[in-house]
């Protein structure tokens, strides 16, 4: 048990480390900040003095590891296109991508795991067959192709919707929040289930995989050749065990949508995150980038560590030790 | 050589029997095929700037009231003809798919094989790399690539590399599949006795390598090209929508959505919803296909 | 899906005309046909046969679990006078019960044996919370857990494997089933777990009063535990009888081959009485190039000297570090030519470890193997094994993993043979493929056109064309059905006498050593603790793990002759 949470520690501290080496090696070599932060006029000497202060003559590595350091107390540089600290900037975002993502996972498990036992226990059934279907389409449709059709239908068409931005928001200190105002919620809407189809589908594909795997393994049979009832051994026995590696792949996915809503955010203009990103990306600004970066990979270690606390408390075989 | 290539029979007459191999492997056919044709069968041509006019412009699709015959599915804000972008914007999506899918199969299985087999620090190497991949979405190492090589190159010369920054963004993520399951295979194929009987025949590792375990680990290869090669056309599309894709002047089906959905409120649906509609046709049937082939491979059915 | 009609005065369970078919209606196969089963309470009734028999299907159908398309008949099936009606849930679990095969994945990993014993009583039986687990503790101690209150609400990976069989017959039994059905409880154990769960099982039998069918292939458990016996062949039953009646005077001719074919442990045949399918045909020219090997090195074929295999395992990260394992710990023996040397032990003995060292697939931590003179040790360079492994060939346990499913008999065979021109071998392999008993035209085939057995008779032929003068046998027959394994028994032994091939021989099996060994060495824990001619060994062991090893062997009945 030790030894695997160390174990596990050792490898977030390495993706920390690899994301921070990627993150400095794109703001060292992509751009030149003294450039990009000098007048054009200035001499030599002026860039040399901003070089040294910039700490840009010290070994690589000191560099590094000073870069990191100033990570770790969030100064991330300043944006080259905003001339704004990027931890601000970053911090300023959080709230939409977060509650963007909340309202997608929580609708995405809430839809997904029902479908995937539904039509695990039936699988040739008319159910199972449709969603099967339409799970197939919907993995085959990109995100931003299911946010227009979906802004067609409700905001162009129909007019019920709004197609873009928060609504109104409500401040709560340095939080601003939709959940609290009614045209926050309409706002929400699309672009959550926007995010969420594609989560839905893939965690109803793993819970029916699983369930259907599980349902022919031999304690499933045992269970039933002792005559359990065919409710307790579905719904009792094997959705637990079935439940075990979508909690895996749910821990990853929250990272992923906050990254996949790079996508979202830019079909419905949502000012999170990730419009920030991809306007970075349009326009090389490094400091933004990298510090997204580090954000995401952050989250995505934060994550996968509540997920294997969360994986030692649920699953015996790792909470007790072996075979007597 | 050829023995390890041609499938065993079962699976042709597994496609023969199956209505879902059977179109979809023909739908996906006919949109390769017309993509690769489109300087031929397109009515239009669609960066020739003199063949249209602005004259034409927003022409709703045919059979819509003021739909023009020339036009089938109407035309665009340039007066460009939809259809004719389409067939060359597929062009372009399906080149960076192949290129991508060919790409990463071959050094994924390369490392594969390599890491299963040696063992020892070069397996712990490109495995560590792998799960630093992984466990980023691919949309986001792809928008980093891309993001860097706009920063490395200059602006003159971006749009001339767009398709080689668009396949290598593509294939840093897509290689680490294969690699990780070609190892794993290559472990369980090594373990087996036959792998020992043909060390004990006096065979090196090269020959077995080659000989014994690469044609058992191929035919998983083959479903996660197939399945990839959907997932490179979706990143690909998804990439040139968000603007960091295909410039506007060799467009794919995703940057032709991307500039549709500029005018999406303007009611001029049919530039973003056909170009979306090809894509999502073209996806489904790789997808269905890859599907099917997943099955029809799988070992546990034979 | 049944159609059953009227009910006899009998006690226990009465089958008649039981028929069971897979597949949809209209192209079923049959896969039991119009069987029947008599089992008084108290009495254990073995069905027997090989794979492919049926014995399955019988108990899957007594529990209705057939899975549609399959499905099953009978004209009878009553349990105590009564018809069994599988409508109601209650029946499967408290009036029939089943003991699993593997219990490694017959118990649910993520629930205590408690909520699983609990769960099943307060269904069955509607007892409260308390009571359910009283009944509980009260199994456990039944099936002879010691530390039963404390040990009830561990999860089943705490226990042992032969503790986790005892849980799984706990939960078969908690409810008191009138009719026990064991599906092969006992093939996932090792020789010493399983006599003691055999008896077990016997114990309760009697005691409660249930009516048991042992479902086996393994001759050993029908002669220790059963009272009568069903063989079965392709789906029927071709004798049924009192077990000491069968096994010493069986009248059909199956039974007969069949019971012929299992090796006694305490006395030696000349050879098995089976008929060999396709009897060796020799050819002058195979039989001129088999024996022009080379002759080199020494005189000994292969010896061991002080040969040791540390296996370090991950240990708790705060606890004394990585503890070692020594797999093979100083073993020496020697092989003469022409001698068959038998290697036995439980799993984890490190037989098999020992064998790959022997072969050159892996590099022991200290001492040496040599084969024809050439050595073999920690510092031998990889360059150098493909000469030591010259003149040494081997032979695996598992007959579909040890040929490449993708290249055909003719490819595989010809692989050994790189020293020999191309035309003359593709002469030679038709010629090889007779010498082992295969006909000559299936070179051009791929491995899933063959049995089992026959796969492992190209496995030796793929041996034979490495010439060797050494073979290593890794448990050749234990994935083998018995009368198969009798054949390639006969084989292996003839090609050593008409070869002069020296052969060490890895088996837990000790009936087959037995009957193929001319000395025998015991392991355990990676040690050789006793070594000596087969006949002594068998008959006055020193040992007191070869002892106990032995008492555990099931006595098969002297034959008589068929009246």
């Amino acid at each position: 048990m030790a030894r695997f949470l160390i174990k596990r520690l050792g490898q977030a501290v390495l993706v920390i480390l690899a994301v921070g080496l990627l993150s400095f090696l794109m703001v060292r070599t992509v751009g030149d900040p003294v450039q990009s932060m000098v007048r054009e006029d200035a001499t030599v000497a002026e860039r040399a003095a901003l070089r040294a202060r910039l700490g840009l003559d010290d070994p690589v590595p000191i560099q590094f590891a000073k870069y990191l350091g100033r990570a770790m107390q969030g100064d991330f540089g300043i944006s080259y296109r905003n001339q704004r600290p990027v931890a601000e900037m970053i911090v300023e975002r959080l709230p939409a991508t977060l509650e963007l993502v909340l309202v997608a996972t929580v609708l995405a498990l809430a839809i997904g795991i029902p479908l995937g036992v539904i039509t695990a226990i039936r699988p040739r059934g008319p159910l199972a067959n449709g969603v099967q279907a339409v799970s197939l389409v919907g993995v085959s449709t990109p995100t931003f192709v299911t946010g227009i059709l979906l802004i067609l239908l409700f905001a162009v068409t129909l007019r019920w919707l709004p197609s873009f931005g928060r609504g109104e928001t409500v401040e709560l200190g340095w939080w601003s929040t939709g959940f609290l105002t009614l045209s926050g919620w309409r706002a929400l809407l699309l672009p959550s289930l926007t995010l969420a189809l594609f989560q839905m589908t893939l965690i109803m594909r793993l819970v029916r995989a699983e369930m259907i795997e599980i349902l022919q393994s031999d304690y499933i049979r045992f269970a039933r050749a002792r005559g359990l009832p065919q409710h307790d051994i579905h719904y009792r026995l094997a959705l637990k065990n079935a439940l075990m590696p979508v909690l895996t792949i749910t821990g990853m996915q929250i990272g992923g949508l906050i990254a996949f809503a790079i996508v979202t955010e830019t079909v419905f203009q949502w000012p999170g995150m990730g419009l920030l990103f991809i306007q970075a990306v349009q326009f090389a600004d490094v400091p933004v980038m990298a510090a997204y970066l580090m954000f995401v990979g952050l989250v995505f270690v934060a994550l996968n560590a509540l997920v294997d606390v969360t994986y030692a408390v649920v699953d015996p075989r790792l909470r007790t030790g072996g075979a007597a | 050589m050829s023995a390890v290539l041609s499938a065993p029979p079962r699976v042709g007459a597994l496609f023969l029997a199956s209505p879902k191999a059977m179109i979809s492997s023909a739908v996906a056919l006919i949109l390769i095929l017309s993509a690769l044709c489109a300087p031929w069968i397109a009515p239009h041509d669609p960066f020739a700037l003199g063949s249209f006019s602005l004259m034409d412009s927003e022409l709703p699709p045919v059979w819509s009231e003021g739909g023009d015959p020339r036009f089938l599915l109407g035309t665009d804000t340039q007066g460009r003809d939809v259809l004719s972008a389409i067939l060359y914007g597929m062009r372009v999506s399906l080149l960076v798919g192949f290129a991508a899918v060919a790409i990463s199969a071959a050094v994924g299985t390369l490392f594969g094989l390599v890491a299963g087999f040696r063992g020892g620090w070069l397996d712990a190497v490109l495995m560590r790399l792998a799960d630093v991949i992984l466990s980023f979405p691919t949309i986001l190492i792809a928008l980093l690539v891309s993001g860097i090589a706009r920063g490395l190159l200059p602006d003159t010369r971006q749009e001339d590399y767009a398709v080689l920054v668009l396949i290598l963004a593509i294939a840093i993520n897509e290689w680490t599949q294969y690699a990780r399951t070609v190892r794993g295979q290559t472990l369980v194929e090594a373990s087996l006795d036959y792998v020992k009987a043909a060390r004990l025949s006096g065979l090196g590792d090269g020959r077995i390598l080659a000989r014994h375990i690469l044609p058992n680990v191929l035919s998983p290869v083959i479903v996660i090209a197939t399945i990839n090669l959907a997932l490179a056309v979706l990143a690909e599309a998804t990439l040139s929508f968000l603007g960091v894709g295909m410039p506007a002047t060799q467009p794919s089906l995703g940057t032709l959505i991307r500039i549709g959905n500029e005018n999406l409120f303007s009611g001029v649906w049919w530039v973003v919803v056909f170009p979306a509609l090809t894509l999502v046709l073209l996806v489904l049937s790789v997808n269905l296909f890859g599907d099917w082939l997943r099955d029809a491979l799988n070992p546990r059915s034979e | 899906m049944r159609s059953i009609h009227g009910a006899s005065e009998t006690s226990g369970l009465r089958v008649r005309g039981l028929t069971v078919s897979y597949g949809r209606r209209g192209h079923a196969v049959p896969a039991v046909e119009a069987v029947d089963v008599d089992a008084a309470p108290g009495e254990i009734v073995a069905i027997v046969g090989e794979s492919g028999a049926g014995k399955t299907s019988i108990g899957t159908a007594l529990l209705d679990l057939v899975d549609p398309p399959g499905h099953w008949t009978a004209r009878e099936v009553t349990l105590d006078g009564e018809t069994i009606d599988y409508r109601t849930t209650h029946t499967r679990g408290r009036d029939v019960s089943v003991i699993f095969q593997d219990p490694q994945t017959a118990l649910n990993p993520l629930f205590t044996v408690e909520s699983q014993l609990v769960h099943m009583v307060r269904h069955h039986l509607g007892l409260d919370r308390g009571a359910a687990k009283r009944r509980a503790i009260e199994m456990l101690e039944e099936v002879g857990i010691p530390d039963a209150v404390a040990r009830v609400g561990q999860y089943p990976h705490q226990f042992s494997g032969g503790m986790r069989q005892r849980v799984v017959i706990a939960l078969a039994l908690a409810c008191r089933p009138r009719l026990v059905i064991a599906d092969e409880p006992t093939s996932a154990l090792d020789v010493s777990i399983r006599a003691q769960i055999l008896a077990l099982i016997r114990r309760l039998c009697r005691e409660k009063g249930m009516a048991c069918l042992l479902i086996t292939h393994d001759m050993g458990a029908v002669a220790q535990i059963s009272d009568r016996a069903v063989v079965m062949r392709d789906g029927r039953a071709v004798e049924t009888g009192p077990t000491t009646r069968l096994l010493s005077g069986a009248q059909h001719p199956y039974s007969r081959a069949l019971i012929a074919a299992v090796p006694p442990a305490h006395r030696r045949l000349p050879r098995f009485a089976v008929p060999d399918t396709g009897a060796a045909v020799t050819d002058a020219e195979l039989e001129r190039w088999l024996r022009d090997r080379p002759t080199a090195g020494g005189d000994t074929p292969l010896a061991v000297d002080e040969l040791t295999k540390v296996f370090r395992l991950p240990g708790r990260l705060f606890g004394r570090g990585a503890r070692a394992v020594r797999a093979v710990d100083a073993v020496s023996f020697a092989l003469a030519p022409g001698e068959i040397f038998g290697l036995v032990g439980e799993s984890g003995s490190g037989k098999s470890t020992l064998a790959q060292i022997a072969a050159g697939l892996r590099w022991p931590d200290a001492g040496e193997a040599r084969v024809l003179g050439r050595r073999f040790g920690p510092t031998t360079p990889k360059a150098a094994l493909r000469g030591y492994r010259q003149g040494l060939q081997m032979v695996f346990q598992d007959p579909y993993s040890s040929l490449n499913r993708r290249m055909t008999v003719l490819e595989t065979i010809l692989e050994p043979m790189a020293d020999t021109p191309r035309a003359v071998g593709l002469r030679l392999v038709p010629a090889l493929l007779e010498r082992v008993g295969l006909p000559r035209d299936v070179a051009r085939r791929h491995p899933h056109a063959f049995s089992g057995g026959q796969r492992q008779r190209i496995a030796i032929a793929r041996a034979l064309a490495g010439r060797p003068r050494v073979l290593i046998c890794d448990e050749p027959t234990s994935a083998l059905d018995v009368s198969i394994q009798a054949q390639i028994l006969n084989l292996l032994k003839d090609l050593r006498d008409e070869l002069g091939l020296s052969m060490l021989l890895i088996t837990h099996d000790l009936p087959v050593v037995r009957q193929m060994c001319d000395r025998v060495g015991v392991m355990q824990s990676g040690r050789l603790v006793e070594m000596g001619p087969t006949e002594r060994v068998f008959d006055a062991p020193e040992a007191s793990y070869t002892q106990m090893l032995l008492t555990h062997l099931p006595r098969l009945p002297e034959r008589q002759p068929a009246s």
